[in-house]
C-alpha cells in the first residue's frame, strides 16, 4: 500500500501509467536466486582432493591412536570373576539353590596387585548376560516417584513390583526390586581399606531425578525378595547405589560403579576381599566380575578406539598411496563411451 | 526383520520359564502381562512383532511424502521464474499448473506435438523463386540460419552467412510492414528486374503470379492499401510477392482480373486487365490450378501452377529449357522445409481454346456420375506442352527457434512425433522445415489413396471398404517393416507417413502393436489429417505400448484430449484461446521453451528427485537398522536405541532440510552445459539414476553406515569406563553418541552427494549438525520430568567427555570412507555423462570446441533427425560422392 501511494505522488501522470503497466507484467524478476544462479562451489573429486583427504586422514588418525592407545595401555585394571569360585564346591551342582538359601554366603578373594594404581581406583561389578536393557524391565520404574513424595501413588507402571497390600513400594518397580546386593570389603595387609562411596552416580541424579524427601517404603517386604533392601531413613538423594543401578545399563555386559578407594594401590600389594555372595545370577547363567580399575583423559581400558585409529589411518595412508599410482599408472580418460549404459542398450534393446 | 525378532524374541522369552524355573528372574517372568509372558509366548512373540513394527517403521520414510510434496512446489515455482521461458511479447511466464510431474519431465520419451500454432506460427512468407533456371531470394529460413550456425567452423558458409545477415538487417525495417513476404533480393526487387537477362521470363513468372489464384482484394477505402482475402495463406503470399515486385493485383471482377503492372518497353505503370475465361481449381488429385486468360492483345494464355511431380511432365518439348536448373532449385527448397509450385504457361490458339471450351462446359453441366473424371479428362488435355517459368518457394513460417529447439531435442534421444489435422502436403514440408524429414530419409507412406479403394468408395458398400481398407493398410505396415528390416536394422533413416483415414484402421485393436513397432522403428513419424480423437488414440498408444513417458504438446481445443492422454501434457498459451491451456500440466507461450523445459528443468528435477529418494532410503536405513542392531542386544525385546523425542525429531529437524535443499537447489551440471550437452537427458530416459541397481546402492549404503556406526559405537564404548570420572556409560550415552554419528553421518554424505554448494546448502547441512547439539543441550535442561533419559546428558556427561568427540569423529570418518572411496573411483575411472560434462568444467575446455565435440560424440548414438543430422548426412553424401569420383 504504502509503495502505491509514493509513487502517485513522486511521479506524473505518464510516467505513473508506465509505472503501473511495469508492476502488472507478468515477467519474472531477475534474481540469481530465481534463476538458479547462485554462486555456488562445485567440488569435484580430483585426484588432488581424493589424495589429499586421505593422506590427512591418515596423518591426524595415526598420531590420535597412539595418543588413545596410550591412554588406554596407561589403565591399570584387574578383574576378577568370582560367580563360580565363590559358591561352595558340595553346591556347585546346583548354584540356583545355593544362592536362594538362607545361610551365610561370605566369600574370601586375593587379589594382587602387578603395577601401582594411583587413586582414585574405581571399583566397578561387572554382570554379564544381564538384560538391563529389556523393554519390560526398562520401562517398569516411576520416575515421577522417586523425584517427590507426592507422586507416590502413582505406581501403575511398576507392576508387579508395585503394591503390597495396597501401599505403594518406594521406589517402585523391577529395577529397583532388582538391586544389586553383593558387598565387597577390601583390606592389605589386614588394615582396612576405606571405600568411598560418595559420588559415584551422576550429579543431576542426585540432584534432580531422586527426591532429597523420598524414603523408602515398604521397598523388598513382599515376596519374592529381589535384591538389596534399602535404608528406610536415608532419603533416595544418597542411596547412591540404587542411583547407579537405575541408570540402566545399554548392552547385557555391563559394569556399574561400586565405590572408589581414595589410596594409591602399590605393585605388590596383596588385596584381601571379602565377598557377601548374594546376587543371583544364576539362574541365567550371568558372570559376576569384581573390577578394580583406574582411570585416564580417556576413560577405562580399552584399546579398541586406539587401535581402530591406527588401522583406519594406516588404510587411509595406503589408499593415498594406491590412488596416487592409480592415477599416476592410468590417467584418467575422459570414460570410455561403452561405459555408458545406454550405448550398451541402444545396441540391441531397440 | 521385525519377524526374525518376534520369534527370537518368543524363544527367549518362554525360556525365562522352562518347568518352573525362573531364569531371568529379575524381569519377574512369574508374573507378567500378556506382553512378557514365558506361559504365552507365541501369543507375546505376536504381541512383539506388533510393537516391533512400531519401531522399525523408521525405516520407512514417511516424511518423504510430505518432503517430496514440498520439493516439488518448490521447483514449480523455480519453472515459473524462470526469465527463459517468459515471453516477452505476449507477457507470458510458463506456468506449471500441477507440481507432481517434474521428474516426469526429465524422462520424456516421446514427444507428440501438434502442428499449427504449435511448430508453426500459421503464416505463409514468400521467400524465393527460381525462374528461368536462376534462383533469386536471398531471405534466410530458420532451418538454414539454424544449420548455418551448426555449421559456424566452415569458412564458406560463414562468408555466405555475413551475407545473409546483412540483408535480414536490412530488411528489418520493411519486414514490418509486409506480412508474409520475405524475400530479398537487389537483382529484381525495386523493378530492377527489367535488366535481368530473361525479363521476359520474369514479367511472366509475376505476372502469373499476380492473375493464377482465387484471391479477392479489398482495398481500404482510406489508405488505398489493398488486403487480400485467400483460401489459403500460401496464395495470399503469392499475389503479396507479385505486389511488391511491381504487379499489383488489386481488382477482380467476375471476368476480369485488374493488375497494375511495370511495361517492359516503357518502363511505366500500366494497368491490365486480364479477361478470366476458365478456372481450373486445385484439387488433392490434381494437384494444379490453372486459369485461362485472355490478355488485351487479345492473346490467350493458359497460366498453370502445381507440384512438381505433376508439372515436369506436362512441359512441351521446347519448354524444358530450364528444367534441369529448377529441379535443382526445387529439390533445394524443399530441402530447406520451403513449400514448392511450379509455374509454367501456355499459349492457346483460338481454335483449341474453342473445342476445349465445348468440352468443359459439356463436362461440367453433366450431371452424371463420373462428372469429376470428365472434366479431368478435358483439363488434362489442355495442361499440356507447358513451357516453364520458373519455381516458387514460400515458408510456412515456423515459430522462433523451432528447428533449433527440435535439434537439440533430438539430440537428447527424444523422439518427436507430429500430429496434425493438415494434409499430407502441408504436414510433410514442415517436417522438412523442422528437419523431421530430410531428403535422404526412406519415407514410408501409408495411406488409403490406392485406385482400388478410391472406385471402391464409390459403390459405397460400407463393410466392403472396411474390410478392403483395414487389409491394405495392414499390407502397407507390413511392407514398411519389412523394408526396415532390409536396411539392416539401420532404422535411422526412416520416415513414417500415416494419414487420418489410415491410422483409423492402424489404431485398431489387432493392427496397433504391429503399427506402434514399426512407427517407434522409425526415426520420425508423422500423423496427418488426424482427428483430435485419433490424436488422443495415438498418445494412448505410444504411452501404454512403450511403456515410457509421453509428452504431448500443443494449442487448440482440437489437442485437448492429447493432451490429457499424454503423461505431461504442455499446452500453449498462444493465440487459439484457452482450452489447450486449461487442460494442459504445464503451459508455456512458444514451442521453444520446450527445450528449457525438459532439457534443463526436467534432468534438474529428474535428478534431484531420483537422488532425493534414494537419499531418504539411505538415511532411514542407516537410522532405522542402527536401532534394529541395539535390538539384537536386548534379546529383541524393542527397547529403542534413543530417547523418543530423538527418535520422533530425526527425520524433523535433523536430516530434512538439507535433503529439501538437495531437492529444490541441487544441479549437477549448470542450465548452460544442460543445452549444451543435451544427451544428459538420456540420464533421465534410460532412468539411470533411478534404476533398481542405484536405489539398492544406496540401501547398501545405509546398511553397512548402520552397522559400521553401530558396532563401533558400541565396541568403543563398551563396559569399561568412559570418562575420566569413572562413570561407565548407560543406555542414553550409547544412545546419544551413535545418534550424533548418525546425524553427522547423514548429513555429510549428503554433502558428498550434491555437487552444488551455494550459501543454502552451506547453512542446511552445517545448522541441521548444529541443531542437535543445540536440541540435546536445550532438551537436556528441561526438567527432568520433561526430558526423561536424557535430561543434562550432553551437558554432564558427553561434552566433558573427550571419548565422546573421538568416538564421533572417529566413527563419522569411517563411516564415510566407502562411499568416498566408490565416488572417488566412480568419478575418475567410470564417470557418468554428468560427471564427465563436470570434468570438462573443471578442467576448463569447455571452451575448446573440439574437445567438448569429442565428449558430445563419446556417448552419442547418432542422431536421427534435426539439422545435425541432415548436416551429418550432408557430409556423408558428399564424402561418398568424392569417393566415387
Amino acid at each position: 500500500m504504502s509503495s502505491s501511494a509514493t509513487s502517485s505522488v513522486a511521479l506524473g501522470g505518464g510516467s505513473a501509467e508506465a509505472s503501473a503497466s511495469k508492476n502488472t507484467s507478468k515477467r519474472p524478476k531477475y534474481s540469481r536466486f530465481t534463476q538458479q544462479e547462485l554462486p555456488a562451489c562445485k567440488p569435484i573429486l580430483t585426484p588432488k582432493w581424493v589424495i589429499l583427504t586421505f593422506l590427512i586422514s591418515g596423518v591426524v588418525f595415526i598420531p590420535l591412536g597412539v595418543i588413545c592407545l596410550f591412554a588406554s595401555q596407561g589403565v591399570t585394571e584387574i578383574v576378577d570373576r568370582y560367580d563360580t569360585d565363590c559358591i561352595p564346591l558340595s553346591s556347585r551342582d546346583n548354584k540356583v539353590r545355593y544362592i536362594q538359601g538362607l545361610e551365610d554366603k561370605r566369600c574370601n578373594r586375593t587379589i594382587m596387585v602387578t603395577k601401582t594404581m594411583k587413586n582414585p581406583v574405581y571399583i566397578y561389578y561387572q554382570l554379564e548376560n544381564f538384560y538391563q536393557n529389556h523393554r519390560r524391565y526398562v520401562k517398569s520404574r516411576q520416575d515421577g516417584q522417586l523425584r517427590g513424595p507426592k507422586d507416590e501413588h502413582d505406581v501403575k507402571s511398576c507392576a508387579p513390583e508395585d503394591t503390597i497390600g495396597g501401599e505403594p513400594i518406594v521406589p517402585c518397580g523391577l529395577v529397583a526390586w532388582s538391586l544389586f546386593n553383593d558387598t565387597y570389603d577390601f583390606s592389605r595387609n589386614n588394615e582396612k581399606i576405606p571405600v568411598n562411596k560418595k559420588g559415584i552416580s551422576w550429579k543431576s541424579d542426585r540432584e534432580s531425578k531422586f527426591g532429597k524427601n523420598v524414603f523408602p517404603k515398604n521397598f523388598q517386604k513382599g515376596s519374592p525378595i529381589g535384591g538389596k533392601s534399602l535404608d528406610q531413613h536415608v532419603p533416595l538423594s544418597e542411596q547412591e547405589d540404587l542411583i547407579v543401578w537405575m541408570r540402566t545399563a545399554a548392552l547385557p555386559i555391563f559394569r556399574k560403579l561400586y565405590g572408589k578407594i581414595d589410596t594409591d594401590l602399590q605393585a605388590g600389594d596383596t588385596i584381601k576381599v571379602l565377598l557377601q555372595n548374594n546376587y543371583n545370577t544364576y539362574s541365567f547363567n550371568g558372570k559376576k566380575k569384581l573390577v578394580l580399575s583406574t582411570t585416564s583423559w580417556l576413560g577405562g581400558r580399552n584399546d579398541f578406539l586406539g587401535i581402530a585409529y591406527l588401522t583406519v589411518g594406516s588404510i587411509c595412508l595406503f589408499l593415498a598411496f594406491f590412488f596416487s599410482v592409480l592415477y599416476l599408472a592410468k590417467p584418467r580418460q575422459l570414460g570410455d563411451p561403452s561405459y555408458l549404459s545406454w550405448n550398451r542398450s541402444a545396441g540391441g534393446g531397440r | 526383520m521385525a519377524f526374525i525378532g518376534s520369534v527370537i524374541f518368543g524363544v527367549t522369552t518362554r525360556q525365562d520359564l522352562k518347568d518352573g524355573v525362573i531364569k531371568r528372574w529379575y524381569l519377574r517372568p512369574d508374573s507378567s502381562r500378556i506382553f512378557f509372558d514365558p506361559k504365552r509366548a507365541p501369543l507375546a512373540a505376536v504381541y512383539h512383532f506388533l510393537t516391533a513394527i512400531m519401531l522399525y517403521s523408521y525405516f520407512i520414510p514417511i516424511s518423504l511424502y510430505v518432503s517430496i510434496e514440498i520439493v516439488k512446489v518448490l521447483q514449480s515455482i523455480f519453472i515459473n521464474q524462470d526469465i527463459h521461458m517468459y515471453y516477452e511479447e505476449a507477457d507470458k511466464p510458463a506456468r506449471a499448473r500441477t507440481s507432481n510431474l517434474n521428474e516426469e519431465l526429465g524422462q520424456v520419451d516421446t514427444i507428440l506435438s501438434d502442428k499449427t500454432g504449435t511448430l508453426t506460427c500459421n503464416s505463409m512468407e514468400f521467400i524465393k523463386c527460381s525462374i528461368a533456371g536462376t534462383a533469386y531470394g536471398r531471405g534466410v529460413t530458420e532451418v538454414e540460419m539454424a544449420m548455418g550456425r551448426r555449421k559456424g567452423s566452415s569458412l564458406v558458409f560463414q562468408t555466405n552467412e555475413n551475407d545473409d545477415m546483412e540483408f535480414s538487417k536490412e530488411a528489418i525495417t520493411e519486414e514490418s510492414t509486409v506480412k508474409g513476404f520475405n524475400f530479398r533480393d537487389e537483382r529484381i526487387m525495386k523493378g530492377n528486374w527489367v535488366t535481368e537477362m530473361n525479363a521476359n521470363m520474369i514479367q511472366k513468372f509475376f505476372r502469373l503470379l499476380a492473375v493464377c489464384h482465387t484471391v479477392i482484394p479489398e482495398v481500404d477505402e482510406d489508405t488505398e492499401k489493398i488486403t487480400y482475402e485467400a483460401e489459403s495463406p500460401d496464395e495470399a503470399a503469392f499475389v503479396i510477392a507479385a505486389r511488391e515486385l511491381g504487379f499489383e493485383f488489386f481488382n477482380r471482377t467476375q471476368t476480369t482480373i485488374a493488375v497494375r503492372e511495370l511495361d517492359l518497353v516503357t518502363g511505366k505503370r500500366v494497368e491490365r486487365l486480364y479477361k478470366i475465361l476458365n478456372v481450373l481449381e486445385f484439387n488433392s488429385t490434381r494437384k494444379r490450378m490453372s486459369v485461362i486468360v485472355q490478355d488485351e492483345d487479345g492473346k490467350l494464355l493458359l497460366f498453370c501452377k502445381g507440384a512438381d511431380n505433376v508439372m515436369f511432365e506436362r512441359l512441351s518439348k521446347n519448354g524444358r529449357e530450364f528444367e534441369e536448373e529448377t529441379r535443382d532449385h526445387v529439390h533445394e527448397y524443399a530441402d530447406a522445409g520451403l513449400r514448392t509450385l511450379i509455374l509454367a504457361y501456355r499459349e492457346l490458339d483460338e481454335k483449341e481454346y474453342k473445342v476445349f471450351n465445348e468440352k468443359i462446359s459439356e463436362a461440367k453441366s453433366s450431371v452424371s456420375v463420373d462428372r469429376e473424371s470428365l472434366i479431368e479428362e478435358v483439363t488434362e488435355k489442355v495442361e499440356k506442352d507447358l513451357t516453364l517459368l520458373g519455381a516458387t518457394a514460400v515458408e510456412d513460417k515456423l515459430q522462433n527457434g523451432v528447428p533449433d529447439c527440435i535439434d537439440k531435442l533430438a539430440q537428447a534421444g527424444i523422439k518427436i512425433w507430429v500430429l496434425t489435422g493438415d494434409k499430407m502436403e502441408t504436414a510433410i514440408n514442415i517436417g522438412f522445415a523442422c528437419s523431421l524429414l530430410r531428403q535422404d530419409m526412406k519415407q514410408i507412406i501409408i495411406n488409403l489413396e490406392t485406385p482400388e479403394i478410391l472406385s471402391l468408395e464409390k459403390t459405397g458398400e460400407k463393410d466392403a471398404i472396411t474390410k478392403v481398407s483395414k487389409e491394405n493398410v495392414l499390407a502397407q505396415i507390413i511392407n514398411g517393416k519389412t523394408q526396415l528390416k532390409y536396411s539392416g536394422g539401420n532404422s535411422d533413416a526412416f520416415a513414417l507417413i500415416i494419414d487420418g483415414k489410415s491410422l483409423a484402421y492402424a489404431l485398431d485393436d489387432d493392427v496397433k502393436h504391429i503399427f506402434l513397432e514399426l512407427a517407434v522403428s522409425c526415426a520420425s513419424v508423422i500423423c496427418c489429417r488426424s482427428s483430435p480423437k485419433q490424436k488422443a488414440l495415438v498418445t494412448r498408444l505410444v504411452k501404454s505400448g512403450n511403456g515410457k513417458t509421453t509428452l504431448a504438446i500443443g494449442d487448440g481445443a482440437n489437442d485437448v484430449g492429447m493432451l490429457q492422454e499424454a503423461d505431461i501434457g504442455v499446452g500453449i498459451s498462444g493465440v487459439e484461446g484457452m482450452q489447450a491451456v486449461m487442460s494442459s500440466d504445464i503451459a508455456i507461450a512458444q514451442f521453444r521453451y520446450l527445450e528449457r523445459l525438459l532439457l534443463v528443468h526436467g534432468h534438474w528435477c529428474y535428478r534431484r528427485i531420483s537422488t532425493m529418494i534414494c537419499y531418504f532410503f539411505y538415511k532411514n536405513i542407516t537410522f532405522g537398522f542402527t536401532l534394529f542392531l541395539y535390538e539384537t542386544y536386548t534379546t529383541f525385546s524393542s527397547t529403542p536405541a534413543y530417547n523418543d523425542w530423538f527418535l520422533s525429531l530425526y527425520n524433523v529437524f535433523f536430516s530434512s532440510l538439507p535433503v529439501i535443499a538437495l531437492g529444490v537447489f541441487d544441479q549437477d551440471v549448470s542450465a548452460r552445459y544442460c543445452l549444451k550437452f543435451p544427451l544428459l537427458y538420456q540420464e533421465g530416459v534410460q532412468n539411470v539414476l533411478f534404476s533398481w541397481r542405484r536405489i539398492l546402492g544406496w540401501m547398501f549404503n545405509g546398511f553397512y553406515s548402520a552397522i559400521i556406526v553401530f558396532y563401533l559405537c558400541k565396541s568403543s564404548l563398551q563396559s569399561q569406563a568412559f570418562n575420566h570420572d569413572g562413570k561407565t556409560a548407560g543406555r542414553e550415552i550409547l544412545g546419544g553418541t551413535m545418534y550424533t554419528c548418525i546425524v553427522w553421518v547423514v548429513n555429510l554424505q549428503l554433502a558428498l552427494a550434491i555437487s552444488y554448494f551455494t550459501l543454502i546448502q552451506h547453512i542446511v547441512i552445517w545448522s541441521s549438525i548444529v541443531v542437535w547439539y543445540f536440541f540435546i543441550t536445550v532438551y537436556g535442561e528441561l526438567p527432568s520430568n520433561i526430558s526423561t533419559g536424557a535430561y543434562k546428558v550432553f551437558v554432564e556427561a558427553l561434552a566433558p567427555s573427550l571419548s565422546y568427540w573421538l568416538i564421533t569423529l572417529f566413527v563419522v570418518v569411517t563411516t564415510l570412507m566407502p562411499y568416498f572411496i566408490y565416488s572417488a573411483l566412480q568419478m575418475s575411472f567410470f564417470p557418468m555423462y554428468h560427471g564427465m560434462i563436470q570434468w570438462l568444467r573443471y578442467e576448463g575446455q569447455c571452451n575448446d570446441p573440439e574437445y567438448c565435440d569429442m565428449v558430445r560424440q563419446r556417448s552419442i548414438r547418432p542422431t536421427t533427425v534435426g539439422f545435425t543430422a541432415r548436416l551429418e548426412a550432408k557430409k556423408r553424401s558428399v564424402r561418398r560422392s568424392e569417393s566415387e569420383s
